[in-house]
């Protein structure tokens, strides 16, 4: 492209950001934005789907009627956010199925969290209390993120998953007030949980080389360390009303600083988890690929029968 | 939660299905009669909810993942109403529970009862087996509960009529999803076609089943409180009929039911192996707690 006509376009572009105005899918757009918010967008639409596994095992298991309804309702939004996120990335050029590929074969990453394992039912309630707070704490800000479709999307996913964190607070709240084996439940759940929550914002802002750029064009509204901080001034009195103990011994309030103090998680084991080597990573991505496998004669045909139906139109029409 | 407490979450207080109902019975009804007909019902959905949610994160696409969790959830709320209304309806048939549990009478039903105690159809119960065969079981199904429901709306008992009037527009859809997916996998590929085709064969033999009159249906559609599975068979089998033909798979043959099923079957309590595994999964967390709070 010329380079006048380029400049321009860069100028219009960071106007438009300097107003606080969105990009939408037809503006001009650096080719390193558009794959910034295609890597960030996939990264959380796989995180929807794949994040569908770990409670969705417990539908099955799921102790009353009311909570079983609650459970599937909640795994179904999940998908439903998976389809808001996957279509605004299909604004940007590129496709689910494409996605997909690129998730399958271990190309884009999905959230840290959902390579953890729930091997009590107790974890629903901490997955929606903890983990569906923590994703509140950094999805929140995306609602104004600077790509249009995406913070339409952020929108909607946000109201929902706010209903998922009460939801799972509600039902640590009605373990905790049953016997003393439910009790012992929650806090062992929340002891499993309390790190990996820690770890679903990322990297220290000192390692995490691209904050500030994505921060500079909108796409990233707050640091991974300030979200971090937010949600553990958040969630300690959430604890205290639910009885529960969070399991550091260095979180203690800081008069001076007006937040909590807390221990940093542990960062190597977070790259290990990043890197494809969690607890669960394998049988994750593997559940996955046998679903789209095991469903790719159902898409086929779905699709001949369309262009069947679509030539049956075009021949009586040209009658 | 207690108080104002409970409403802070919307959809998180609703302890009891039938909360605010007046679940008198109508003149000259047995409430153990009652309660027997809706626990048929009631396992029919269950099971058949309980089949279909398996499918959540397993399902060909996003939007069909979406879309058998919905009905799934529509047969949930409908297991629950009217397990709910067996336990109202003759608190005897209430599994007895440690003095104290706070389990309600819908969960002590569902989930401490023993395969023997069920009442669903065998239909329900199978293992899903691939997408084709889900579809053919869920038309099957579908069409046949739309029937007995578009009758129940005039059920003398109120409740069951409500129960009735709801499920009528959700099963209503149901059979419609069934239906297309039915004439795309059969219009689609040869090997959707096989598959679809080779789904309704091991479904087929099953709706023999679904014609037969258990004595207690045949007692309560005589007072006006049921429907007597007997008067839906032509409507059935005329649907059927329709989107086999849709599907160009008529050879099937809505009639050819299979086999007659010989002595009892799933409204007595004897079901497939498959009924006593799927209730050794669902029932677990729910037994190691009997007197757990959820």
């Amino acid at each position: 492209m010329d380079t006048i006509v380029q400049e321009d376009l860069q100028e219009q572009f960071e106007a438009t950001l300097a107003r606080g105005d969105r990009i939408e899918p037809r503006d001009w757009m650096p080719d390193d934005y558009r794959a910034t918010l295609v890597r960030q967008i996939a990264q959380h639409a796989h995180s929807e789907i794949i994040g569908m596994q770990p409670e969705g095992a417990w539908i099955s298991r799921a102790p009353s009627l009311r909570r079983k309804a609650t459970l599937l309702a909640k795994v179904q939004d999940e998908a439903g956010h998976g389809l808001y996120l996957y279509s605004a990335a299909e604004t940007l050029g590129t496709s689910r199925g494409e996605l997909t590929e690129k998730l399958l074969a271990g190309r884009q990453k999905y959230s840290s969290i959902f390579a953890y394992p729930t091997p009590s039912y107790a974890d629903v309630g901490t997955i929606g209390w903890l983990v569906d707070g923590a994703a509140i704490c950094n999805q929140v800000p995306l609602c104004r993120t600077s790509y249009g479709p995406y913070g339409r999307a952020m929108i909607r996913v946000c109201k929902e998953e706010s209903f998922h964190q009460r939801q799972g607070f509600e039902l640590l709240m009605t373990m905790m007030q049953g016997t003393d084996e439910q009790r012992a439940m929650v806090q062992e759940s929340v002891d499993r949980f309390w790190w990996p929550a820690l770890m679903m914002f990322g990297p220290p802002d000192a390692d995490s080389p691209n904050t500030a750029r994505s921060m500079a064009w909108g796409i990233k509204r707050d640091t991974n360390d300030d979200l971090r901080q937010k949600f553990v001034d958040m969630t300690v009195p959430q604890a205290e009303r639910l009885g529960v103990r969070l399991p550091d011994d260095g979180l203690v309030w800081n008069e001076a600083r007006g937040h909590h103090d807390f221990t940093p998680p542990d960062w190597d084991e977070l790259a290990a988890v990043v890197r494809g080597d969690g607890p669960c990573s394998a049988e994750r991505l593997a559940h996955r690929r046998r679903a789209h496998e095991d469903g790719a004669w159902v898409r086929e045909a779905a699709l001949a029968f369309a262009a069947r139906a679509e030539a049956d139109r075009a021949g009586e029409g040209a009658r | 939660m207690t108080g104002d407490d409970a409403h802070w979450a919307f959809g998180t207080s609703f302890v009891d299905p039938l909360a605010g109902v007046d679940t008198t019975l109508p003149d000259g009804v047995d409430g153990g009669e009652l309660a027997a007909y809706c626990l048929m019902l009631g396992d029919d959905a269950l099971v058949a909810s309980h089949r279909l949610a398996e499918w959540c994160s397993n399902a060909p696409d996003l939007e069909e993942d979406v879309a058998l969790a919905n009905i799934a959830l529509d047969l949930l709320g409908q297991a629950r109403l009217l397990l709910a209304r067996a336990a109202a309806a003759d608190p005897g048939a209430v599994p007895p529970l440690p003095a104290g549990s706070p389990v309600p009478g819908e969960d002590a039903l569902a989930f401490f009862r023993d395969a023997d105690d069920y009442r669903c159809v065998r239909l329900v119960e199978p293992e899903n087996g691939d997408f084709g065969e889900t579809v053919a079981r869920l038309l099957c199904f579908a069409t046949w509960r739309l029937a007995l429901l578009a009758r129940l709306v005039d059920s003398r008992d109120p409740v069951l009529a409500a129960i009735a009037a709801k499920g009528v527009k959700e099963v209503a859809y149901h059979r419609d999803h069934a239906a297309r997916w039915v004439v795309t996998l059969a219009r689609g590929t040869a090997e959707s076609r096989r598959r679809v085709r080779a789904g309704l064969r091991a479904v087929w033999p099953h709706r023999a089943e679904l014609a037969r009159t258990h004595p207690v249906e045949a007692r309560l559609a005589r007072a006006g409180v049921a429907v007597d599975p007997a008067d839906v068979v032509a409507e059935v089998d005329g649907v059927l009929a329709q989107v086999l033909r849709a599907a160009d798979l008529d050879d099937l043959g809505p009639c050819a039911a299979g086999p007659v099923l010989d002595g009892p079957g799933g409204r007595d309590g004897r079901h497939t192996p498959d009924l006593a595994a799927l209730l050794a999964e669902m029932q677990v967390v729910a037994r190691a707690h009997p007197a757990g709070r959820w």
